[in-house]
This record gives C-alpha cells, structure tokens and sequence, in this order.
C-alpha cells in the first residue's frame, strides 16, 4: 500500500457544492487515462482487452436492461453494438501486438475514431463523439480495475469530475459525491441541490483508498476519512437531524411569510415532469422556472410541436392553477444541443446562446412558442425568455408569440397569448431594466454573477470571486426596485435564492418572490421565516 | 457465386444515424451472407454488420443506399434491408 494513503482520521477541506451530511464507505472512481499500467506480456495485454470489452458489455446490457425509457435505452443500444463490432477494437490489438499496453492502445484507437466525429460536420454525427468517449473511458475503467457500475447506494462517492449523465444514473440514496474539479455552480451541483444529494467539490482525492469510512459534511464543504467514535455519533445525530428535517419540508405546505407575517412567493425550478412526481403542488406557490433544455437533450432529434405541448399541459395541469413559468430554450453556453447549438462559437457563454440562438432558429423557435400558446389556455402559464440584452430582441419575441398566436387561431386551434418576462441575467439588461417592456422579470443570478464578476462559474481557481458581490446584489436591488414601482413582478430564480445565508441579503433588498430547487425548499423556508427586517 | 444488388433511398430525418444504424447492422447480422453497403452503384463498399463502418459511410438525409449481398440468403437479406430502410426504420428487430 502507498505510504500516502490515509489510514487515520483525517479531514479534508473543499468547498460546499450541496448542502447535508452523509456517512459511509469511500468509493473511489479512478479516472482511468491516470492509472499506471504494469505493462505484461502481449499475450496478457490482449486478454486483458478482450476481458474488459466484454465486461463492459455485460455492464452496459445490464443498465440497458434497467431503463424505464426509449432514449436511454437507445443510446446505450448504440454503445453496445459498437462494442460488438471488433473494427471498433481492430486497431488497439494491432497495437499490442506492436508491444503497447492495453490501456494505451485501446485509448489510441477510440480517440482516433472520436477525432473523426469530432470532425463531422453534421451536427448529430459529432454529438456522437461524447458516446464514443463514455464508452472509451468504461473499457478504460475496466482495464483499471474498476468497477463503478452500478455505483452502489450509501456510499460517498469520490471522483475527478462527473458527467451529468453518470449522475442520474446513480442511485443516490444516503450517499453523497466529492468532486475535485466541478464547481458550486456546475450543472451536477445543481442536480445534486436539487436531489439533496450533499456534494462538495475542490478535493484532492489522490490519496482515498476506496473502502474506508468517511463523513461527508456539505455544510462545512469537508470530508473526514475515517472518523473516530465521537465524530461518528456526531454525525449520527445530524443525520437523524436531517432526515426530521426533511420530512417535515416535505409535509408542510402552507403559505411561507418572514418573521413579521409579510407574505413571500416561494416557487420551484424544474427541469422535467419526473421531480413533480415526488411533489405536492400544495407545498409551493408555483413552479418560478420550468429549463425546457432537458427537453431537448434528452432525445436524438428536436422535440415535435405536440410533445412539447403535451408536457407543458402536464405541468401546468400539476400546479393547478399556481403560475408555472417556463423558459424558452436556453441552449448554448455550457448547455449545448446536437444539431442546434453552434460549434465553433470560440467563448460559449459569450457567444449565440439563449434567445440570440431562437432569434437565429426560427423554424425551432416557433415550434416552441406555438406549443407554450396551445398550453396557455390550459393553466396559469408565464413564458420567460432568456439572455436578453437590448429591447429588441424582447420585442421581437413578443411579436413572433403574438404572430405564432394568430396562425392558430386561424387554423381554429385554441391559443392565448401568457404573460411574457425576460431573464435579467445580462448586466446590460439589469442595469436599464427600465428599457424593456416584460411583463415580469426573473433574475438569473447565475449567469449575472459570472457576467458581473468576469468569473467563470465552472473554473474552481475563480469560486471565490465568481459569488454574489456587492455590485451584484446593487443590480438586484436596482431590478427589485423598478418591478416596485411599475407594479411588476420580480422573482429570482438562481441558485443565490436557493442558498438560506443570502436570503437575508435578498429580503432586504426588497425581493419578495425565490424560486429554489426543491431540495433547497424547506431551509430556504426555514430562512424567511426567520427573517425579522433589516438589520439595523 | 453471383451477388446481388439492391438500393432504396433513405428519408429518416437524421440520415444514417445511431439508432437507424443500430437497427440496420442488427438485421444485417441474422443473415449469414456477406452484406456490404455503399452510397453508389459502384462503391466503396463497407461492412454492414458493422456498425463503426456504418456509421462512417454519414449518409445524411435524402441518401440512396446501395447493398450488396452474396451467400444462401442473399435475396432473402436484401429484401429485408430493403424493407427496413424504406421504412423509415421503424420496424428493426
């Protein structure tokens, strides 16, 4: 065993990604490209490739076999035929019969296959390069070692980073993930919020021994590796603490108001129908932003028109009449789309992303706003668009919905026109707010936060300039202020509100409407309800 | 032995891709002749039981496709490929 390896109680500090405790064993997933390889006998090298393609076949087919629905099931089709087809694998054994280890030859050999659907210049053909590298990294894995499928539940997991896909895919039950890349922001943070799965990223995770006991705090952001008895019965009571607390959100419902009985909008963010299952629409004032994205990724080709509509109804149809906002597509930036967003945009989040890309994919766009208008007449439905910057694209937006209206009705299809908001998230549209007539505005605080502070969200070296300043909560109040005084609604809806140490700062700044994910609701009811005015 | 050919042009919206690869390489291997598939009448000829060449032929939409086939089932292959693609894929095992 390595001389490094941590035997004895031990504390590490990261920075707190989502919030809770977990205890149990440590898993380690190895990123496997880092494993050293004791390079054997060619003979050996070219069993130990053919041993870790069928076991990851084997592993595959069993997830397959696990998918409740058709996309997942396909795209892990298409991953196991590949693995079947020995031209994929060709190559690699070429290599070791050359004298190279497996490892690398196998990685030599699907790279160059990635490379050249890196190249395509169909859209949906170079999306398939991030299969071929799963697919890459599992045999890799296999070659290592390692086994992480399935991640067993209760355990913490310890890893480089994750893709969101690996995450959903892992039953999170008691367990809990530390990350050494990643940031607070980054979108398995925000599942990981959302799921109340506790999570801290910024760890070095060289030294874990897969097996040992270890605390997972996601308050404090630090992990113990094997904790003593008094630590253990510690954190054993936090748990149980946790776990109260948490059924008790979740039974109680009600209105939510501050200390001094003022009223305060309490809403969710959604990103599909599957997180309404698990909820009361009773416990919320509504759902403060639906991330139509995922309706988009999730499946091969764009989404149609009527299966749009059908689940904008659903969920309209779950809130019961409570305001449910949903956001038009906001591909681009970190969020990319095959076929839709742009490849060669050279700064992402600077670049056609949000409603710069829908204002540029009409045809996409009007699929969208014709099945936001059909589901209008359904329930209370408010359409918000993202990344706006100057009043015309605002503008525009409405005049297309208003357009995509009218067609309807001609077709003699029921249709109606919902309040239409912006997404402030841009500095240039929360600083002349003023300039834009919506009908509502929701502060995005993630991006105005990156935009504000020039900060990457999802560069860890910058966390502890990429936060909420004084400067962003001056814009926030500026955007609070101007809703006030023209009777408007102004909600935020990033993960700012979700966070019960800023809900303070929020309430003072006069915002009186959050939307959070759902695992933040019952702290961040917790926090108005303990909030008693301004601090003198 | 002879080979026997046969074409159909492919309307699925996202040409040759991985779901309709899957299913076309799945087909392709029940029968026990020897299949390749190409873009024209002349070639260049890929395996189509294997879906890494499939896939790389990227026949985009609105692409004839052309097979080859030669052994006990060709016909029986053929047809079946045939039918598969000109139906949009729908009906794969």
């Amino acid at each position: 065993m390595d001389h490094k390896t941590f035997r004895a109680a031990h504390r590490v500090e990261g920075r707190s990604a989502a919030p809770g405790v977990a205890m149990g064993p440590l898993v380690r997933l190895v990123a496997a490209k880092l494993v050293a390889r004791q390079s054997r006998s060619k003979a050996d090298e070219q069993q130990a490739l053919v041993d870790a393609i069928e076991a990851s076949r084997l592993d595959l087919t069993e997830l397959a076999g696990k998918m409740k629905d058709e996309d997942a099931e396909a795209i892990l089709a298409f991953q196991i035929a590949l693995l079947e087809d020995e031209n994929l694998a060709a190559p690699a054994f070429a290599r070791i019969a050359g004298g190279e280890a497996a490892n690398r030859a196998w990685l030599a050999a699907v790279d160059a296959e990635i490379m050249t659907y890196d190249q395509a210049d169909d859209p949906y053909f170079r999306a398939r390069a991030s299969d071929l590298r799963d697919l890459r990294d599992r045999v890799l894995r296999r070659l290592a070692g390692e086994v992480d499928q399935p991640v067993p539940s209760g355990v913490i997991v310890a890893a480089e980073d994750m893709p969101p896909s690996v995450f959903l895919a892992t039953d999170w039950r008691e367990g809990g993930l530390v990350l050494r890349r990643g940031s607070p922001s980054s979108h398995v943070a925000i599942l990981a919020r959302s799921r109340g799965v506790p999570m801290i990223v910024g760890v070095d995770i060289d030294h874990f021994e897969s097996g040992v006991d270890a605390v997972l705090d996601g308050d404090a952001g630090t992990l113990i590796v094997g904790p003593d008895s008094v630590l253990r019965a510690d954190y054993s009571r936090r748990l149980a603490e946790q776990a109260a607390a948490r059924e008790a959100a979740s039974a109680f419902g009600g209105p939510v108001s501050t200390a001094s009985g003022e009223p305060v909008q309490l809403m969710i963010n959604v990103t599909g129908l599957a997180e309404l299952k698990e909820m009361n629409p009773s416990q919320v004032d509504g759902i403060g932003l639906v991330r139509t994205e995922f309706l988009f990724q999730e499946s091969e080709a764009l989404p149609t028109e009527e299966e749009q509509y059908q689940i904008y109804r659903r969920m309209l149809e779950w809130a019961a009449g409570k305001p449910v906002t949903i956001r038009t597509l906001d591909a681009g930036g970190d969020k990319p789309i095959a076929g839709l967003t742009e490849a060669g945009d050279l700064n992402p989040f600077l670049g056609v992303r949000g409603v710069r890309l829908s204002l540029k994919r009409l045809d996409v766009f009007r699929i969208q706003l014709r099945a936001l208008a059909r589901a209008a007449v359904t329930g209370n439905l408010k359409v918000m668009i993202p990344m706006v910057t100057v009043r015309e694209e605002f503008d525009r937006c409405r005049a297309l919905f208003r357009g995509v209206v009218g067609e309807l009705h001609d077709q003699g299809v029921e249709a109606a026109m919902p309040p239409i908001g912006m997404m402030v998230e841009v500095p240039a549209a929360a600083i002349a707010v003023e300039d834009f007539d919506a009908d509502f505005y929701s502060i995005g605080s993630n991006d105005l936060i990156q935009y504000v502070m020039a900060a990457s969200r999802d560069e860890p070296q910058l966390a502890d300039l990429a936060r909420p300043s004084r400067a962003v909560f001056h814009l926030i109040g500026h955007v609070v202020d101007y809703a006030k005084r023209c009777g408007r609604e102004a909600s935020l809806c990033g993960d700012l509100a979700g966070d019960p140490q800023q809900v303070a700062l929020l309430l003072d700044r006069g915002l009186r409407s959050f939307s959070v994910a759902p695992g933040a609701l019952g702290p961040v009811r917790a926090a108005i309800s303990r909030y008693s005015g301004k601090a003198a | 032995m002879n080979k026997l050919k046969a074409s159909v042009l492919m309307r699925h919206e996202v040409g040759l891709h991985a779901r309709p690869s899957v299913k076309l390489t799945k087909l392709a291997k029940a029968f026990e002749s020897k299949i390749d598939l190409g873009l024209s009448p002349d070639g260049p000829w890929v395996d189509a039981k294997s879906i890494v060449k499939v896939m790389a032929t990227r026949a985009p939409k609105d692409s004839t496709i052309y097979f080859r086939a030669e052994g006990n089932d060709a016909k029986a292959a053929l047809d079946a490929l045939v039918m598969l693609v000109d139906g949009d894929f729908q009906d794969g095992p």
